[in-house]
C-alpha cells in the first residue's frame, strides 16, 4: 500500500487549530491536528458529526480561517501567499462536496461550470477548452454532448461525476474529497468510488477522502487518520486501523457500523453489547 | 428517447434525457409565456408600452384639441372613449398622458436598481463590515418619511416630477437591498461557490456569475411589484397637481378632472381610472407569474406529468401473485398498485407489491431511490399525499381493509394500530413546544386522560426509550439528532401500535447514535410484541435487525426472504448486485463490483422484467412479458426467471 509515497509531502498540516465563533462562545472545530499526504497517495480522515473533519478540509481549501498551525502546499505556506498566489493554488488543488445537488450552479449549463475555471486568466486555453471537457465527461463515463445540458438533467451520481470531471479539469495535485459517496446509492456509490480510485492510479492524484463511514474509507485509503472532537486519537495504515484499531473510540466506532452480513452481524452486536454491559453502562 | 453511452472501467451509465428536456432548460421568460396570467399581464403590458410610445402616430386627435361642440360625450365611433369637459378626445390623452407616468415610473425603478443591487450584493456576499454599514445605511432609508420627503422635493425642485421620481427611487432602494441581501445569503452557503471559491474566481467574479442569476429571479418580482406601487405614487402625484401644468394631459391630472365633474359626468372616471388599474394589476400579475416561474425553473416537477398513460396503461398485464394471504399476519399486503396523477390517468410508481407482517417481526423494506419503498411505506397510513392514491391491490392491517378508508377511518388507524417515525426526526418535532408536551399530547390524544396521568405516561414513555424524565422539559434545539428520534419513538409508541413504520431511522445519525437506536427497536419489539417494518438502503441495518427482508426494484417487490438466507444466497440478480456493491467485503486495490446503469424512472418501465436492462443474465424471454414472482418454498420468493443461473453461495 506503498505505492507512490515518494519524494516530499504534497500537503503539509502542522498543528492546525481553527475556532468557531458563535457569539461570545468560542468552539474549537480543530484541536491541534497534525498529518500530511505523499503524491500519490490517499488520505482517509474518519469521524462522526462535530469531529472537525468537514473543518480541516474547509481549511486546506482556504474556506474558513484558521486560528494557528500551518497548512503547507507543495511545500509554501498558504497562510503567506498572497491574494493571486492563492488564486492560482485554484489549478492544483480541488474539491468535491458530498452534495451533488448544491454543488453545481443550476443556472449553467454543465459545459460553463467546467470550463470557467479552466478559461480564468486564460485565454489562450479557449481553443483547448472544447476537447478537455469532451475528454474528461468521457472519461468520467458521461457523454462529452452532456456539456450543453442543466444540472437538473442529471440525477445524484451523475452530478458526482460531473463534479469530479470539473475538479479535474485543471489537472490538480491535490482533491479533497468531502463525504463525496455519502448522498449517493449502494450501486451508485460503489461506481465512484471506482471512478475515483481508477483516476488516482491514472493520474497520480493525492486525495484526502473524508467520510464517516469506516468501510468506504477503508476502501480507498493507504492511511487512516480517526478524529474525535477535532482531536487525532488514531492513525496509521488503513487496513490495520480496521483489522485492529486501538484506541477505544475506533473501537467503538467499528464495532457500531453495522456489517451487511446477519450472521457475523449478530456476533459483533452481542461483542459490543457485553462490552457495553461490562462498562456499567445500560443498553 | 436517446440515450447516451460512456463507458468507465466496467462500468456503463446510461444518462436519462428527459421526455421534454427543452422545456427544462428553457428560461424564466418562456415559463412566464407559458401561464395564462403570466402571459396575459405581459401582453396589457407591452400593449400599454408600445401605445405610449407610438402616441403620435395611434392617436386619433391631437391631446389639446377642443371643440365646444362635443363636450362630454360618451363613448362613439368617432371618440371611443368619449369627450371630456373641453370636448377632448380621451383616448388621445390617455396615450399622450401615459408617457408621463412610464417614464416616471422607469425613473424610479432604474434609480432603485442603481442602487440596491450592488449594495444588495455586496452586503449579502462580503459581509462583515460592509454589510454593517450598508444596513445602518438602509436603517436609515426605512426610517425616512418617504411621502412627506417626496413632496419636500418637489417643493424645492419647482414640482418637477424627475426629481420626485429620483427620490422615490433613492427612498425604495433601502427596502430591496435587504431583500437582495437575503437572495444573496442563500445563494453564497451553497457549495458551488465554495467550487468557484476553490477555483480561484474572484469575488466579482462570483458575484456576477453565480451570484447575481440566482437572484435575478427575485429582483423581477420585486421590480413589477415596485413599479405597481411607483405608479400609483406618480399618478397620486399627478392628482394632486405636481404633473404636467394643464392642458398637458397626465394620468393623475385627468382622473383630478373626472374627479371634479363626477355629478355631471360619471363616464370620465372610467377610462382614466381604469387604465391606472388596469395596468397596475397588469405589474402585480406578472410579479406574481414570474415569481411561480422563478420557483419552477430549476425543478424537474413542473415537467413530470404527462405521456405516461402509454406506458402503463391496457398492454401491461397484471400478474396476480400466487401468495396465499397468511392467517395471523398483523399486516397483509397484497397485489399492491400506486399512482400519481389525475383520476384515470395516473402515472404507477409501485405495482406487484406482496408481503406480510407477523406480530413481533422486524421486516426490512429494502431498495435504492427511486425502488418504491418509502411511497409503499406512505400508502399503508394513506399518507400518499393530495395526487398520490392505491390503484389496484389490497392492505389488510390485522384484518381489515386500508385500500379506500376515508379519512376518519385512517384516523382510527394511525398512532394506536400503525406508527410511524421518520428519517428526520428534529423535523418531527415541533420547535415551540417542550418535546414532554409533545409527548403528553400524543398520548391524550390516544388516552383521553387527565394531565397528570398523561404526565405519568410520558414519563414512562420516556423511560421505555432509555431517556431520564428531565428531557421533557427541554425544546427540540437542546436536545441532539439521537434523541429527537428517541423522543419521536416515544411519541410513536403513545398509542400503543401494533406495527411501527420507521423509514430510515438511523440514516441521518452517527454510527454510534444508529446502533443506540437499533437497540433500543429491538427491545422494544421484545418488550411489547409490536411489529416493526423497516424501510432502509442500508444492508447493514438489515443484517443487524430484521429477521426477514423484501426487496424492492424500480416499483415492484423482486425478492422475499429471511434475512439469513437472502445474504448467503440472493435468489434475484438485484439482490446480488446490490449485496455486492458494499465495500464492507470488497478486496482492497480491486474496484467494487458494480450493477451499472441506472433505476429507469417509473414513465420508463419496460414491459418484461424491470432490471433486465442492468442485468447480467438477462435474455429476450426477460424482456418480453411481466415476470411473475416465483414461490421458492420456506417463505422465500424471487421475480426472476434465471434464478437457476443464481446459486452461487456469498461468503
Amino acid at each position: 500500500m506503498n505505492e507512490g509515497k515518494t519524494g516530499s509531502p504534497i500537503l503539509e498540516v502542522d498543528d492546525l487549530v481553527v475556532d468557531y465563533r458563535t457569539g461570545r462562545q468560542t468552539n474549537r472545530a480543530v484541536d491541534h491536528v497534525s498529518f500530511e499526504i505523499a503524491p500519490g497517495e490517499t488520505l482517509g480522515l474518519v469521524g462522526e458529526s462535530g469531529s472537525g473533519k468537514t473543518t480541516i478540509g474547509m481549511a486546506i481549501l482556504g474556506l474558513v480561517p484558521t486560528t494557528s498551525g500551518t497548512i503547507r502546499f507543495e511545500g509554501s505556506d498558504l497562510a503567506r501567499l498572497s491574494a493571486r498566489e492563492r488564486q492560482g493554488l485554484g489549478t492544483r488543488r480541488q474539491v468535491i462536496f458530498q452534495d451533488p445537488y448544491s454543488s453545481l450552479d443550476p443556472t449553467k449549463t454543465i459545459g460553463y461550470t467546467l470550463a470557467e475555471p479552466y478559461l480564468r486568466g486564460n485565454s489562450a486555453a479557449r481553443a483547448t477548452v472544447a476537447d478537455r471537457m469532451a475528454e474528461l465527461l468521457t472519461k468520467v463515463g458521461l457523454s462529452p454532448e452532456a456539456a450543453r445540458r442543466y444540472p437538473a438533467q442529471f440525477s445524484g451520481g451523475q452530478r458526482q461525476r460531473i463534479a469530479i470531471a470539473r475538479a479535474l479539469m485543471l489537472s490538480p495535485q491535490l482533491i479533497v474529497c468531502d463525504e463525496p459517496v455519502s448522498a449517493l446509492d449502494l450501486s451508485i456509490q460503489a461506481e465512484v468510488m471506482n471512478l475515483l480510485a481508477e483516476l488516482q492510479r491514472e493520474l497520480g492524484l493525492s486525495l484526502l477522502f473524508i467520510s464517516h463511514d469506516l468501510s468506504v474509507v477503508r476502501h480507498i485509503s493507504h492511511r487512516l487518520i480517526v478524529l474525535e472532537h477535532g482531536r487525532v486519537v488514531e492513525r496509521g495504515d488503513a487496513d490495520e486501523i480496521y483489522t485492529a484499531p486501538k484506541h477505544p473510540y475506533t473501537q467503538a466506532l467499528l464495532a457500531a457500523a453495522p456489517v451487511p452480513d446477519p450472521v457475523e452481524q449478530r456476533a459483533r452486536r452481542e461483542a459490543r453489547l457485553a462490552a457495553k454491559e461490562s462498562k456499567g453502562i445500560p443498553a | 428517447m436517446t440515450a447516451i453511452k460512456g463507458q468507465v472501467g466496467s462500468s456503463a451509465i446510461v444518462a436519462r434525457e428527459p421526455a421534454s428536456s427543452r422545456a427544462m432548460s428553457a428560461g424564466l421568460t418562456r415559463r412566464l409565456l407559458r401561464k395564462p396570467l403570466g402571459l396575459a399581464s405581459a401582453i396589457v403590458i407591452l400593449i400599454i408600452i408600445a401605445s405610449s410610445a407610438l402616441a403620435s402616430l395611434i392617436a386619433p386627435y391631437d391631446p389639446l384639441d377642443q371643440n365646444t361642440h362635443i363636450v362630454r360625450q360618451l363613448p362613439s365611433a368617432a371618440h371611443w372613449l368619449g369627450t371630456d369637459s373641453l370636448g377632448r378626445d380621451v383616448l388621445s390623452r390617455l396615450l399622450f398622458g401615459s408617457q408621463e407616468t412610464l417614464v416616471g415610473v422607469l425613473q424610479a425603478v432604474v434609480v432603485m436598481l442603481i442602487i440596491s443591487v450592488p449594495l444588495g450584493i455586496i452586503s449579502g456576499y462580503l459581509g462583515g463590515r460592509a454589510d454593517s454599514v450598508i444596513l445602518r445605511v438602509v436603517d436609515l432609508l426605512m426610517s425616512i418619511p418617504s411621502i412627506i420627503i417626496t413632496l419636500a422635493v418637489l417643493a424645492i425642485f419647482d414640482s418637477s416630477m424627475f426629481a420626485a421620481m429620483i427620490t422615490v427611487g433613492v427612498l425604495a432602494s433601502g427596502a430591496f437591498i435587504r431583500v437582495i441581501r437575503s437572495a444573496v445569503l442563500g445563494v453564497r452557503q451553497e457549495l458551488y461557490v465554495g467550487a468557484a471559491r476553490v477555483a480561484g474566481l474572484g469575488r466579482f467574479q462570483i458575484m456576477v456569475r453565480h451570484v447575481l442569476p440566482q437572484a435575478r429571479g427575485v429582483l423581477l418580482v420585486q421590480v413589477s411589484l415596485f413599479a405597481a406601487a411607483t405608479l400609483g405614487i406618480q399618478t397620486g402625484l399627478a392628482f394632486l397637481g405636481f404633473g404636467p401644468p394643464p392642458p398637458a394631459p397626465s394620468w393623475g391630472g385627468m382622473v383630478a378632472e373626472a374627479a371634479s365633474l363626477i355629478h355631471q359626468d360619471p363616464w370620465l372616471l372610467v377610462p382614466s381610472g381604469g387604465i391606472i388599474a388596469i395596468t397596475t394589476l397588469a405589474f402585480g400579475l406578472l410579479g406574481d407569474a414570474l415569481r411561480d416561474s422563478n420557483q419552477e425553473r430549476f425543478t424537474l416537477a413542473s415537467t413530470f406529468k404527462r405521456q405516461v398513460a402509454l406506458a402503463t396503461g391496457g398492454e401491461r398485464a397484471t400478474v396476480v401473485e400466487a401468495l396465499s394471504s397468511t392467517t395471523g399476519a398483523v399486516l397483509s399486503v397484497r397485489n399492491l398498485r400506486i399512482g400519481y396523477g389525475s383520476v384515470g390517468d395516473e402515472l404507477t410508481v409501485v405495482e406487484n407489491v406482496d408481503f406480510d407482517i407477523a406480530p413481533g417481526e422486524i421486516v426490512g423494506l429494502v431498495g435504492e431511490s427511486g425502488s418504491g419503498k418509502t411511497v409503499t411505506a406512505l400508502s399503508l397510513l394513506g399518507l400518499l399525499g393530495a395526487t398520490g392514491r392505491v390503484t389496484g391491490g389490497s392492505i389488510l392491517f390485522q384484518g381489515n381493509e386500508l385500500v379506500g378508508l376515508s379519512s376518519a377511518g385512517y384516523r382510527g388507524i394511525r398512532g394506536s394500530g400503525i406508527a410511524m417515525i421518520s428519517q428526520e426526526p428534529m423535523v418531527a418535532l415541533d420547535p415551540s413546544f417542550r418535546v414532554g408536551a409533545q409527548i403528553a399530547e400524543a398520548v391524550r390524544t390516544h388516552d383521553r386522560c387527565s394531565r397528570a396521568e398523561a404526565k405519568v405516561r410520558t414519563t414512562d414513555l420516556l423511560r421505555a426509550v432509555k431517556l431520564p424524565p428531565e428531557v421533557a422539559s427541554r425544546y427540540p434545539h437542546q436536545i441532539s439528532g439521537g434523541m429527537a428520534q428517541r423522543i419521536a419513538i416515544a411519541e410513536a409508541l403513545a398509542g400503543r401500535p401494533k406495527l411501527l413504520i420507521a423509514d430510515e431511522p438511523t440514516t441521518a445519525l452517527d454510527v454510534t447514535v444508529q446502533a443506540d437506536i437499533l437497540d433500543l427497536l429491538r427491545s422494544l419489539q421484545q418488550d411489547t410484541g409490536m411489529a416493526v417494518l423497516l424501510v432502509t438502503h442500508d444492508w447493514g441495518v438489515v443484517g443487524d435487525i430484521c429477521s426477514r427482508a423484501v426487496v424492492m426494484y424500480a416499483g415492484q417487490v423482486v425478492e422475499r426472504a429471511s434475512v439469513d438466507e437472502m445474504y448467503r444466497r440472493p435468489r434475484h440478480p438485484y439482490t446480488l448486485g446490490l449485496l455486492e456493491s458494499s465495500p464492507h467485503l470488497a478486496k482492497k486495490g480491486e474496484p467494487l463490483p458494480t450493477i451499472g446503469g441506472m433505476v429507469p424512472p417509473p414513465r420508463d418501465w419496460p414491459t418484461g422484467c424491470h432490471f433486465a436492462a442492468r442485468c447480467p443474465f438477462a435474455t429476450d424471454a426477460c424482456r418480453e412479458a411481466p415476470i411473475p414472482m416465483a414461490d421458492l418454498g420456506d417463505g422465500r420468493a424471487s421475480r426472476c426467471i434465471h434464478i437457476d443461473l443464481l446459486v452461487k453461495e456469498r461468503p
